[in-house]
């Protein structure tokens, strides 16, 4: 470090002038454990932030609305962002911001739902495979990559169609998508996991089988999993509004960023910038978040996970 | 050479099981999934006999298993089988679309390699700097950003608001496709005639689809190259190199650029389905005539024989890039051993 070389003077006024002395003391232990630790607590944190800010206005969507994203009266037509209107008004004289904050709620519910789903069933597959091993780890091994090598869209798409628009069957469609992801890191984790030293003397011991595999394979997997499945959700959003982009997500009445893209798309030619701009920006956003925080995490925790 | 030889034969042979299971998953997908491809194909209230005779028609009624048989059949003859709503084969409208689709995703692929592998190398030349937080930074958001969205952005930018480029289709109304349409694409077929006002046309149409892929996917490449530049950079022939008193920039992007493309070529099958994914957001986007635009407008009328062989379209082109890939990169890179 070269804070020695520095001058009483300088010292002075980088504690005014830095972060931790404008935010103040409730902030500066976080500000001090980022200085430490570089650029990737930064990232963590913005990431969370950002996660945090759009988690709760989806949880509190009546709080920060000004209209109900259904009223057809809320304003004029195709109003530009204004006074009262700050994101402007779509065709159907809906408010543009009360559209984009409830539909953060679906768009976030989806993502989480799926990603939970898929985790449920890629991770235990993931173990098991792994630790079994043998014609059992040949055949899932082989679907799974073959699963995964397919553009996930594409298949989203097909199950999508096949199921039909509503929140449970897209929810099933994203998740589908992700059980390779889950299950080709899961998988990898354990192989190598399987044959350290700790996991050699449980077993020594005569440690049965499911408790090597639950109490000393699973724990050291789960920090993995953590990041995995924040970036998974970024992924998972990207997918959510993709589907209901080309008009494969949800049915009309339910507030969603993708489903007012496609709308604001036909009013583009006219120069009604607002009603893609915002809905838009905040999918962007929102995955952006979900992939910091997913990405500080890695580098804090397992920094070789994400180097491929 | 021996050991080379088995090498490709084996990764030929491994293509084979790896087409079967997606093309069997894709079956399992549209058939036995709930939901009634007849149903919804008729409406709820169709009556009874009528959805009979249309099950009997399609196969439907038949058990499952020999479905599939027939289904696997007709594959290995490369049939597609028979639109019922359009009458006519599956084969012939993805034909006709496949090309506009490769033409975009192809141009696509050159600018996301223009973009990312310039960027990445640059940054991890540049390492921890505040370029390279930069660039990674510009590869982690551009990452994020849906593709669609960034096309109707560009569109609304250069399209409305500029007014430099046309936003939807592949050729202006004035431009007559039956004058040059002969392999269907149509950088190829407008040089071939030697017609540059159209090639110009087709040009510009093809500028703003294809940068919307590229940028897009240009953030994955940011961060391949980034990394394994960072990797190549730390050895020692790269060190001597430099002991030589050789020029740091030829250094960079002569010696080291040169072996830290080897893996990012690898990564291009799975980074070609990406792609592949987003050309049919980009199609429906800027109203390009391909098989992403062919399969959303064949979801709408629920011709479920022309979606199943889309996708088992998409299933080979995907299995087929990542052979050639990994063939290449056995081809190109002796230390490779199998």
């Amino acid at each position: 470090m070269s804070a020695k070389v520095n001058s009483s003077s300088k010292r002075e006024i980088r504690a005014r002038f830095s972060p931790a002395g404008i935010l103040g003391k409730p902030f500066r232990g976080l500000i001090l454990v980022s200085r430490k630790y570089g650029a990737e607590w930064w990232i963590m944190i913005a990431g969370a932030l950002i996660v945090a800010f759009i988690i709760t206005v989806a949880v509190f969507p009546a709080v920060f609305a000004p209209y109900d994203p259904l009223d057809q009266e809320a304003g004029g037509q195709l109003m530009p962002p204004q006074a009262g209107y700050p994101f402007g008004t779509d065709n159907l004289h809906r408010d543009v911001l009360s559209r984009v904050i409830f539909g953060a709620r679906t768009i976030l519910g989806v993502a989480f739902a799926a990603a939970i789903l898929s985790s449920a069933i890629g991770i235990p597959l993931g173990l098991l495979s792994g630790f079994v091993g043998g014609i059992l780890d040949r055949i899932l091994s082989l679907i799974m990559d073959s699963v995964y090598s397919f553009p996930g869209l594409i298949l989203a798409i097909a199950f999508a169609a096949m199921l039909g628009p509503g929140v449970v069957n897209i929810t099933l469609a994203v998740a589908v998508i992700y059980i390779p992801t889950y299950f080709r890191m899961v998988r990898g984790q354990t192989l190598s996991i399987r044959e350290e030293v700790y996991v050699e003397a449980a077993r020594a011991i005569g440690a049965r089988r499911w408790v090597i595999l639950l109490q000393y394979i699973f724990p050291n997997v789960i920090a993995s999993v953590v990041v995995i499945f924040s970036i998974n959700i970024a992924d998972a959003i990207l997918t959510e509004a993709a589907l209901s982009y080309i008009g494969l997500g949800l049915p009309a009445g339910i507030p969603d960023w993708g489903m007012d893209l496609a709308m604001g798309k036909k009013f583009l030619p006219s120069g009604t910038w607002w009603m893609i701009t915002f809905p838009g920006a905040a999918i962007s956003i929102l995955a952006l978040g979900f992939t910091m925080l997913g990405e500080g995490l890695a580098e804090i925790l397992n920094p070789r996970l994400l180097e491929r | 050479m021996k050991n080379l030889l088995r090498y490709i034969v084996t990764r030929i042979l491994l293509t084979i099981p790896m087409i079967f299971i997606l093309v069997s998953l894709v079956f399992v997908v549209l058939r036995i999934m709930p939901g009634d491809p007849v149903k919804s194909m008729l409406g709820a209230h169709a009556p009874q006999e009528v959805i009979e005779q249309k099950r009997e028609e399609l196969g439907l009624n038949k058990p499952v298993i020999i479905q599939y048989f027939e289904y696997l059949g007709q594959l290995a003859r490369l049939d597609l089988g028979r639109s019922m709503i359009l009458q006519q084969d599956v084969t012939q409208p993805i034909k006709e679309k496949l090309p506009a689709t490769l033409e975009l995703t192809l141009v696509g692929l050159l600018f996301t390699l223009l973009i990312g592998i310039p960027l990445g190398a640059y940054a991890a030349s540049k390492r921890r700097s505040g370029r390279d937080f930069g660039i990674r930074l510009y590869g982690n958001i551009v990452y994020c950003i849906p593709v669609f969205w960034m096309g109707l952005m560009l569109q609304l930018i250069f399209g409305v608001w500029l007014d430099w480029m046309p936003i939807a289709g592949r050729t202006s109304a004035r431009t007559f496709v039956s004058m040059f349409e002969h392999t269907g694409f149509y950088l190829i077929d407008t040089l071939l005639i030697g017609d540059f006002g159209a090639f110009t046309d087709v040009l510009v149409h093809l500028v703003l689809p294809s940068l919307t892929l590229g940028i897009v996917l240009s953030g994955v490449f940011v961060r391949l190259t980034r990394s394994n530049m960072l990797d190549i950079l730390k050895t020692d022939y790269v060190l001597a190199a430099r002991a030589r008193g050789i020029p740091e920039r030829k250094v960079v992007y002569r010696h080291a650029l040169k072996n830290a493309l080897i893996p990012v070529l690898t990564m291009m099958g799975l980074q070609f389905a990406l792609l592949l994914a987003g050309a049919i957001l980009t199609e429906s986007t800027f109203s390009w005539p391909g098989m992403g635009r062919l399969l959303v407008q064949r979801i709408y009328l629920r011709d479920y024989p022309t979606i199943q062989g889309i996708i088992v379209v998409y299933a080979f082109m995907v299995s087929i890039i990542s052979l050639v890939v990994d063939l290449i990169y056995a081809l190109i890179d002796p230390r490779v051993k199998y």
